[in-house]
Parts: structure tokens; sequence; C-alpha cells
């Protein structure tokens, strides 16, 4: 046993650093979630306050369900998420899984032109983009987002997930074809669930940007029926006057689900550095 | 009828050509051994055999059939990796089952299968354990179980017993002999180790850069090899080597096993001990000549020899091999 590791004081430090980051980190969405449940005055006034006494005021949350549509709202952004991840998970190990298993002709040269995909911000073809979908008649969709985001998030996902597949032993996968497995079978219930972490590190990568996009749903789906929550926010952001509670308590509203999807990309991520090894 | 023939397989990956115009039969129940050096395409040569590789030309026969186009599922064979590769998802008992369901076996069947297999390699307390769960050894056991229960024709084994310690190896080493005895089964085993070599094999295949050197039973390879590469590859210690000019012999490179040389105070060869090696049952001596070669001696029981001691040493003619300049054997 390494004995610097169970130095007390080493321990603590460690942890003292630790907890200082969590707090540093974790500061500005405790001052949103208190502010959110303050009268207007007393946000101004008195920010840094827990919202006791006078101050306690579920304004803000009112005005939130008042606007009616913001459950739509939620239920879109969800749907966004859920299924573009889905969709860059399950396209990007297929795509890694065939880079790396696979000896074919342009190989190499397909892998560069995924990789490109991550030096090139997606946003560059916003125009030809929107064009596209006024042609497909995709506009207003919930569809086009889920295209968009599939597309901005494949490239890193098949680079990670294709470096993580080509460290699964090769025995493992032959013993497969050996046994009479198809290459789906090999792929699915052989590579995948070794593969896990590096899934979960993927997924929890690409949640937040698409979760938290403004630029795309705007482009492409600003319509009612098609509102994410980022989008239906920015309601209570006028010009000249913000409803700074309706604004505080959408946005503390809107933590709410990534946390519960990152709880459960986490627990994947410990449960496959944990789950039995290839030897 | 053959276990399994290779017909001028080639092989090559890219531009480099791993194997070279390989051509081998193997009949029913025979034990054939793969050894060369490190990168010689052993393992290539196996996985071409199993159809986990397409060879670049030639026909590959197993059990009489053409299997050249076949995927390896159907060829009838069974392999065992070095690294066990069992399925980590899976009990020992489904890491067995999974080829025979993929192969639309009876329920009654596979059980039946698993039985006896765990029987003979006395898995039966570990059915329902994860291979995470189980020994090195275990582990080992339940791969070569997997392979039984499929009731190949032919077994391919790649270096099965290199992450397995000396004692557990040899065990093992015991137990495929008399699963080969049982089973009845042809056997193709690649390995680095000159002991499962020489102890397990009906044939040895020696193999460098991807040609075939010599094939031959272990005591004919040993006793009569066809050129210097392979008298140097098998035997430990290996056989020296001294040019063959000063010792007023044939051709350009003399062979000589170093439990052919004796020790004595008159000799051709006059020597300084530089290290002394005792091994209990053995004594090695490493002896550098006046000429600058280093040879080894290898002397049954126990030898008082120290280091900086200087000895000649002799040899029967009989037992020496001449070599020519290309490593080509000179018969006598
Ligand atoms: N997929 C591949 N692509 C390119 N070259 C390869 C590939 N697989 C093997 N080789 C090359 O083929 C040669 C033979 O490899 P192989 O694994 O058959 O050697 P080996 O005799 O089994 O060696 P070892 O005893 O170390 O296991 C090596 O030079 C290796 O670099
Ligand atoms: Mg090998």
């Amino acid at each position: 046993m390494n004995k610097a590791r169970h130095n007390p004081l080493n321990s603590a430090a460690a942890h003292g650093a630790l907890i200082l980051y969590t707090l540093i980190a974790l500061f500005p969405v405790f001052v949103i979630i208190i502010n959110s449940f303050k009268t207007r005055k007393a946000i101004f006034a008195e920010p840094l306050t827990p919202p006791v006494g006078d101050a306690f005021s579920l304004i803000g949350y009112q005005t939130v369900m008042k606007q009616g549509d913001f459950f739509l709202y939620f239920q879109n952004s969800f749907i966004v998420t859920v299924v573009s991840l889905f969709f860059i998970l399950l396209f990007g190990a297929m795509a890694a899984f065939a880079l790396s298993e696979y000896r074919f002709r342009g190989n190499t040269l397909m892998g560069l032109y995924l990789a490109l995909g991550i030096m090139i911000p997606i946003r560059i073809g916003t125009v030809a983009i929107l064009e596209l979908m006024v042609q497909t008649g995709l506009i207003n969709t919930l569809l086009a987002l889920i295209l968009v985001y599939t597309a901005q998030g494949l490239p890193l996902a098949v680079f990670i997930l294709s470096e993580f597949m080509r460290q699964v032993s090769d025995d493992l996968k032959n013993a497969g074809r050996i046994d009479g497995m198809s290459e789906y079978a090999i792929f699915f219930k052989l590579v995948l669930p070794l593969v896990r972490p590096a899934m979960a590190t993927v997924a929890v990568f690409n949640m937040i940007p698409i979760w938290n996009d403004l630029w795309f749903p705007l482009i492409l789906a600003p319509g009612e029926s098609t509102k994410t929550l980022t989008l239906g926010s920015q309601v209570f952001i006028g010009q000249f006057v913000t409803d700074w509670n309706a604004v505080l308590s959408a946005l503390s509203l809107a933590i709410l689900p990534v946390l519960v999807l990152y709880v459960i990309f986490s627990r994947q991520l410990i449960r496959g550095i944990t789950s039995g090894a290839v030897k | 009828m053959t276990a399994l023939a290779l017909e001028n397989i080639n092989k090559s990956f890219g531009s480099v050509d791993v194997l070279k115009d390989i051509s081998l039969t193997v009949e029913p129940g025979e034990f054939i051994v793969f050894v060369g050096p490190s990168g010689c395409g052993k393992s290539t040569l196996l996985r071409t055999i199993a159809g986990l590789e397409d060879a670049t030309s030639g026909r590959i026969e197993i059990g009489g059939k053409d299997v050249t186009m076949t995927p390896p599922a159907k060829r009838g064979i069974a392999m065992v990796f070095q690294s066990y590769a069992l399925y980590p998802h899976l009990d020992v008992e489904g890491n067995m089952a999974l080829g025979l369901k993929q192969a639309g076996e009876a329920k009654a069947v596979i059980a039946e299968r698993i039985q006896g297999a765990a029987q003979m390699l006395s898995l039966e307390p570990y059915l329902k354990r994860r291979p995470a769960e189980l020994s090195g050894g275990q582990r080992q056991r339940v791969a070569i179980g997997r392979a039984i229960v499929r009731k190949p024709d032919l077994f391919l084994f790649d270096e099965p017993l290199s992450n397995l310690d000396a004692a557990l190896r040899m065990a093992t080493r015991v137990e495929i002999a008399r699963l080969h005895r049982e089973l009845g089964a042809a056997m193709i085993y690649v390995t680095h180790d000159q002991t499962e070599a020489m102890t397990l094999a009906d044939r040895i295949v020696v193999l460098r850069d991807g040609r075939i050197e010599q094939v031959g039973s272990p005591m004919a390879l040993y006793n009569d090899p066809a050129n210097q590469f392979v008298a140097g590859f098998l035997g430990a210690p290996s056989m020296n080597f001294l040019a063959a000019g000063q010792l007023g012999a044939s051709g350009a490179t003399l062979g000589i096993r170093p439990e052919h040389l004796t020790v004595g105070q008159t000799g051709r060869i006059k020597g300084r001990i530089t290290h002394v090696e005792r091994l209990g049952g053995d004594t090695n001596l490493l002896v550098t000549t006046e000429a600058g070669e280093t040879v080894t001696v290898r002397l049954f029981g126990q030898h008082p020899h120290c280091v900086d001691e200087t000895v000649a040493l002799d040899f029967d003619p009989r037992h020496a091999y001449a070599f020519d300049a290309q490593g080509l054997r000179i018969r006598g």
C-alpha cells in the first residue's frame, strides 16, 4: 500500500481543494436557485441571502407556469436531446466499429474526413442547412434539430469511440466469430458493453451543448409548437425590461432534466469501469 | 481423409508478405505444434486456418472439405486464445453454450455436452460464475471447455499457456495431452515453449519468416535438423556453432549440442570459463574460446568448475553437424 496516499494530511488537503472547487463551480447555480424563490425587490437588494421571510416568493414560478407552453418547451428540449444523443451514440459507435475493425480501401481517408468535422464548427454551414431544411419541408420540426445535432455530435463520437474500440481484445471478437455470432451480435453484445464508459463520456460531452443551444432552435424551429426550453425562456428577456423572477425560475427548472440525464450516464460510467475485465 | 490440408497458402497485409507458399497436411488425431521466432507468422497461419483471415491465395481443406470460402463457425474448428477471450457478460455455462446455441443445437444436447466438458475439466463447481470471478488457470480451462463442447474435427491453440505460471503450465500441459488422447481430434498448437513443443507434438512445424523450414517428429528434428536455423532453434541451451576451419572439419560451420561437449585437460577447443550455472541436476558452463567464440557446455550432475578456469573441450565427430555457408546441412 502506498503510504503517501493514506497520509491524513495529504488526504485532507486533497479534499480541501476538491471541496473548494466544488463550491466555486456550484456557486452561480446556487445563486440562481435561491434568487428564483425571491421577490424582485429582494433579488436586487440582497442577492446572496436565502429566500426567507418577506423575501420569499413564488412569483417567478407562477409566471413561468402561466406562460402555458412551458411544459411543451420542456418536452421539446427533452425529445431533441435524448433522440439526438441516441443517434449520435448508435451511428457513432457503428462507424467507429467499422473504422477500427475492418480493413477496407479508404479506411484512413474516411477516418480523417470524419475527424475534420471536429475542427470545423457546424454553424458555418447554417445558411446551407437552413436552405436544405426549407426545401425538404423540415423547417419548424423537431426532426430538423435532431438531424443537425446528430451531425454535429458524430465526428467527436466517432473519434473517441474508435480509439476505445481498438482496445477491445481481437481475441474476444474472434472467439465470437468462431462461435458463429454475426458481426451485429459481436458489435452489440461484445463490443458495446465494453466501451460503455466511453459512450457515457460522449453522451455527457454532447448533452449540455444540445440542451443549451439557442442558435439552431432560433433559426430552424422558432415556431410555437417546436420551441425548446432555451428559446422559450427568451420571452422573459426583453430589450428594456427583463422579468428576472421568471428567467431565474425557468433556468432553475431547466437544470433538473440535465441533472437526471447526467446521473444516469455517470452511473453507467462507473458501472462500465468496475464490470468484469476481458482477461 | 486428412484433418487439414493446406495448399500453397500465401498471405499478405498490403505489401508485406507474411505467409509464403505454405503447404501442410495433418492426419486425423495428429498433434501438430507450430514453433518459430516471434513475428514469423504462426498466429497468422492459425487465424487463416480458422477463417479469421482470408488467405491471399491457396486452398484450405478441413476434414476433406474445401473450406477456403467458408466462415469460421462452419469450418468444424474450435480455437483457444492466449488471452482466454471469455465473454465477460456470461457465466461459465453461458460461455460454453453460446457456440452451440448459435448453431441451433437442442437444449438437452447443450446441457449434456456442457456437463461432459465440465466433468472432464473439473469445472462443475464454477458453472454459475462469471469469468471475472475465476483464477487464470480456471479461465483457461473454461476456454478449453468452450472449444471441447463444439466437438470440432480440429482444435487450434494459440499459445494457450503463456499467461500461466510455471507450475500451472506444467499441469495444464499434461491435461492437454490427456484431452488429446481422450478426444482423438487433430490439434494444432502454437507455442514459444520448447518443452511444450517437444512433449506434446506428434510432429513439429518450424516456421521462419512465413516459410516452413522443416516438418517432422520432435526427435527427428532434434537429431537430424535440415539446416542451421532448425538446429539452433530446438534444444535448450541451444546448439553451439563454431567456424569449421579451425577444427579441420568440412563446410562453413560446425554445430555441436552443449551436452555433446566434454571437458578435459586435452581437447581441440581451448578456452576460459566465464560463467557457471548450477541447476542441481545439470551444470552449464559458458566458455570463451581462444578464437573468441562463446560456447555453452552442459554437464550432467554437479561439477566443481569455477569461473576463470582454463579448460579444453572436445567432442565426438559423430555428434557434430556440418553446415554450408547458406546454413544448409551437409550430411556426411
Ligand atoms: N493485421 C495485420 N496487419 C499488418 N501486419 C500484420 C497484421 N497481423 C500480423 N501482421 C504481421 O505479420 C507478421 C506475423 O505476425 P504473427 O502475429 O502471425 O506472428 P507470430 O508468429 O504469431 O508472433 P508471436 O510469436 O510474437 O505471437 C508480423 O510481422 C506482423 O507484424
Ligand atoms: Mg502469435
